[in-house]
């Protein structure tokens, strides 16, 4: 497991833009050869989205040849709802680049058969030759994409009923209503992502740090979906100084020393 | 890596109707505001790209690159006489030619449909042109006519303004006379008539029911008649302040409509104002657009010398001498009607108002097409409306028009030079 720690949000972002751009572009993806990207939603990737339209602006990342399956999706939300992750996806990444729409996959939340929808993009998955690299935001719970505590780490993707917690903390995105919330979404499972080549974990914000801390420091424990990536072997965690908060110097000392190592995973270009 | 050789084409020659085009590198007015956003078009309409790309998974089959251009809806003129020496009153034997030619230049200047106006004439005249100004679809050829605008001849005689005095009538058999007067009326859309004459409301309402839009206008009117004309449907006001009795704080006259409380609920009363510099004083502009923004709409009031030359011109049965930008009875200081183009007046109403563009822009395209009621189609950029707008620089600049998703005028001399034509992304 690797940590990089970085100043703030906007680092985040830049640096986590940077390492996708440099795997896309040293897997020379063609006609051939899909490079296949997970994808998350929520605000803590938005900087890297915004950096990766730059970088395509700029002629330096094409998605040409990029395959991307995202984590969830809310069920029952109009597809055109702002806070369906449809409409996240195209407004802030897709419609910027120029991906082929084909080659897009998000879970489709007014499936009449949310089951067979589920199954069908596991399926998807494994025909697109797994996910290669998998990117992930997780919440102050520790969850990641919609596993939220006490999900099996060996879940696959499914219909996942949300917990009173969540609801509650999604009610500010739809007028403070929480009978408007979505009751249930669609996600990954654990293990679906543990299944990708390899994953990256962002995780920014004071709010986050004790989530770090059971991600990184305690043990695997389904309580703390992230946890299992301890198990992974090529996990890469980038978090931003305030989220270091609940960690041990000890940790932090030993992650920053490895800063120069990490720098290389960014390097040339 | 993004390496395409993009294509370059002028503008004019994207003849793509059916084909998908993503307007890009552009800032559009919607909803009220000009925000970063790209413009998709097919089949002549406004689209909602984000259905293109999940249920078709379509991607555009052409880009143009408009170099940071403002998009805005398609200038609509409700109230234009004539221009580059046409008069749509008196060339009464080249009436379609006459359109045409008017309805292809107005592109330059951003009006994408507009609402040919006849003045005052006698009924032989109406009978024999009307007929001849039929609703048609724009494109290449010109803008789109949205309908006739008949102002008079149930006028005032004393505000009678340019208009023939002697073709003045009475509306002595209501709605009869009307008919008789006008003849074919299946393609006129607005009317304009003094609301104090004997017999106009109950016209009024005739003419609401079968769906002409009623200005208000050439009247010696007080606020009481104005405020029954609104009631019973009218929603417009002719001209604004010109040809009606000015503001008296005990009578304010039509013009108080702008500030009535007698319009009856959830209507708006619209109101046409000449934004030419001359017609209406700058600061008569300010006091309209912050009493009674919403119901603001710019209009030329245009007559045949619009685009013509410095010098005498022999029109109809006048002689008018273009000088100074002005228009003038020739050999006289007499006025005689505007020749700013839309753009122009549009320019000259954001410098005397200092109003946002935003709503500058609106004010001669989102605001005359509510009016009409046909604001789901025309003044907007939403999706599913018709693919009727104009590029534009920051001053204001008409760097090309679009019809039905059409490039229908392109400037040579002000902008992009060219667009980049590419190929699909994929």
């Amino acid at each position: 497991m690797r940590l990089v720690i970085l100043q703030n949000s906007a680092t985040v972002g830049e640096w986590s833009a940077k390492y996708v751009m440099k795997r896309i572009n040293d897997f020379k993806p063609g006609p051939d050869k899909y490079f296949v990207l997970g994808l998350p939603t929520g605000s803590t990737p938005l900087a890297m989205y915004k950096k990766l339209i730059e970088f395509h602006k700029a002629g330096r990342i094409s998605f040409k040849y990029v395959k991307t399956f995202n984590m969830d999706e809310y069920v029952g939300l109009p597809r055109d709802h702002p806070e369906s992750y449809h409409y996240y996806m195209w407004n802030e990444f897709f419609k910027h680049i120029d991906i082929v729409p084909e080659n897009v996959h998000i879970l489709d939340g007014n499936a009449e058969d949310l089951v067979a929808e589920c199954n069908l993009f596991e399926e998807k998955i494994k025909e697109a030759g797994g996910i290669e690299l998998f990117i992930g935001g997780i919440g102050p719970d520790g969850h990641i994409a919609f596993n939220e505590p006490g999900s099996s780490l060996t879940s696959r993707t499914r219909v996942k009923t949300l917990a009173q917690d969540t609801l509650e903390a999604n009610a500010r995105f739809f007028n403070n209503d929480i009978s408007k919330v979505p009751q249930s979404a669609l996600t990954v499972g654990v293990g679906t992502v543990m299944d990708a080549k390899e994953v990256m974990i962002l995780i920014t914000g004071a709010h986050k740090s004790f989530a770090l801390y059971k991600a990184i420091e305690d043990g695997v424990n389904h309580m703390w979906t992230v946890s299992a990536f301890q198990m992974h072997p090529a996990t890469l965690f980038i978090c931003d100084e305030d989220a270091t908060l609940e960690l041990r110097v000890k940790t932090v000392k030993y992650f920053k020393g490895l800063m120069g190592v990490h720098s290389k995973l960014i390097e040339g270009i | 890596m993004l390496s395409q050789q993009a294509t370059v084409f002028a503008l004019s020659q994207v003849e793509l109707p059916q084909r998908l085009i993503k307007f890009k590198n552009c800032r559009i007015l919607r909803n009220h505001t000009i925000i970063r956003e790209d413009l998709w078009v097919r089949n002549g309409k406004i689209i909602n790209p984000e259905k293109i790309f999940f249920d078709e998974k379509g991607q555009a089959h052409v880009q143009i690159d408009c170099h940071n251009a403002i998009i805005s809806p398609g200038f609509i003129d409700l109230q234009i006489n004539g221009g580059y020496g046409v008069d749509f009153s008196y060339d009464i034997n080249s009436v379609e030619d006459g359109i045409l030619k008017v309805s292809k230049k107005l592109l330059a200047h951003g009006v994408t449909s507009f609402c040919p106006t006849l003045v005052t004439s006698p009924k032989e005249i109406y009978h024999q042109v009307l007929p001849k100004i039929k609703r048609k679809a724009g494109g290449k050829h010109g803008a789109t006519i949205l309908g006739v605008h008949v102002e008079g001849p149930f006028i005032s005689i004393e505000k009678k303004g340019a208009h023939p005095e002697n073709c003045i009538r009475e509306l002595e058999n209501g709605f009869d006379t009307l008919e008789a007067v006008y003849g074919d009326i299946s393609d006129v859309s607005i009317i304009t008539l003094a609301p104090e004459k004997p017999r106009v409301p109950e016209v009024i309402s005739e003419l609401v029911r079968r769906g002409i839009i009623v200005s208000v206008g050439h009247s010696m009117a007080d606020l009481i008649h104005g405020e029954t004309a609104v009631k019973h449907g009218a929603s417009l006001i002719t001209h604004l302040f010109n040809a009606m009795m000015p503001f008296h704080h005990r009578d304010p006259g039509l013009v108080g409509l702008l500030a009535s409380n007698e319009i009856p609920d959830g209507k708006t009363v619209y109101f046409g104002i000449i934004t030419d510099g001359i017609h209406t004083h700058g600061a008569a502009l300010r006091i309209a657009y912050r009493t009674h923004p919403k119901g603001l709409i710019i209009v030329t009031d245009a007559i045949s010398a619009m685009g013509l030359e410095e010098g005498t011109h022999r029109i109809g049965q006048y002689s008018i001498e273009v000088r100074d930008h002005k228009a003038y009875v020739a050999g006289t200081n007499t006025l005689c009607g505007s020749i700013a183009p839309m753009d122009e007046c549009i320019r000259v109403f954001l410098h005397e108002t200092q109003c946002p563009i935003e709503f500058a822009l609106e004010a001669a395209s989102l605001h005359p097409a509510t009016c009409l009621g046909i604001s789901d189609r025309k003044g907007t950029l939403n999706y599913e409306a018709d693919a009727d707008f104009i590029l534009l620089d920051d001053n204001l600049i008409v760097h090309s028009a679009w019809i039905a998703g059409e490039c229908v005028y392109e400037n040579n001399k002000h902008s992009i030079p060219k667009v980049d034509v590419q190929p699909p992304e994929n």
